[in-house]
């Protein structure tokens, strides 16, 4: 999958929280759990980027329940192979970087 | 003591960060943001810090703010194409933007808008430059401010882009 660019951090971890169903402020709390409160997504850009991703068809928004107002978001098939070359660069990249610096 | 005031105050459209750390500023000295209009901001007393407050350019559809509030955020209101959020500082980080790419998205929409007013005030002021009015020449000398502000907005969006050639 050559044709796939490296994912940004925001990219990422916005696939991976949805993983399972979510909604937006969701995703925030979820990417902030993973990454021990490194990531913060801001609301303006994880509301741009879910509708960059639905878009690309990465992700779906699931049908709103009449109860809730909250949209849920979800991974795709696609999204899904997407997340699953990223982790595999991501390996090969903490790899090579360990292979190298050897513990220093 | 007043509990209310309003300020007229005036921000070219590239200053947008500065007007963001004004109404911060004023928030730290107790006073919030609670409505906007046309160059004029109208404030409610508030303990100092305890809100931060934030704007930017983008359509003020309700799925944008339902999301916002879904996030503990309260819309404040709109001026023309910007929208003004805040949030209590004690309900967690309030941020628009993490990252260099919606960061450069934000000012590629503000460089739209510019783009679409300013080639309208040309072609205005072209149409009219020989009609017998003259009025032809306001719409030149606007053409001419928004496109030094979109010279400023491509400014801001290079820096970005050179600073994302290193990192996110």
């Amino acid at each position: 999958m050559a044709d796939v660019p490296a994912l940004t951090e925001a990219t990422y971890y916005i696939l991976l929280s949805l993983h399972t169903p979510q909604h937006g402020y969701g995703i925030m709390q979820q990417a902030e759990a993973l990454s021990r409160g490194r990531v913060r997504l801001a609301a303006g850009t994880l509301y741009g980027a879910l509708n960059t991703l639905c878009e690309k068809g990465w992700i779906i928004q699931l049908p709103v329940d009449n109860n809730s107002r909250r949209k849920e978001y979800m991974l795709t098939q696609k999204g899904l192979e997407i997340l699953k070359n990223e982790v595999r660069r991501l390996r090969e990249l903490a790899d090579n970087g360990e292979a190298i610096l050897k513990g220093e | 003591m007043e509990t209310r005031k309003t300020i007229r105050k005036w921000f070219w459209v590239w200053d947008f960060e500065k007007e963001d750390d004004w109404l911060n500023e004023m928030a730290m000295n107790g006073w919030l943001l609670d409505d906007v209009g046309f160059s004029t901001y109208h404030f409610v007393r508030c303990e100092p810090g305890e809100y931060s407050v934030h704007t930017e350019m983008h359509p003020a559809d309700e799925s944008y703010i339902s999301f916002m509030q879904e996030t503990g955020a309260e819309y404040v209101g709109r001026m023309m194409m910007w929208v003004y959020f805040r949030k209590k500082v004690a309900d967690g980080p309030f941020d628009l933007f993490s990252d260099i790419d919606s960061r450069i998205t934000h000012l590629d929409r503000i460089g739209k808008m510019l783009s679409v007013v300013g080639g309208a005030n040309l072609l205005i002021g072209l149409a009219n430059i020989f009609s017998p009015s003259r009025l032809g020449w306001v719409n030149l000398l606007c053409a001419t401010l928004l496109m030094y502000a979109l010279g400023r907005i491509h400014g801001k969006k290079e820096a970005l882009k050179r600073e994302r050639q290193l990192h996110e």
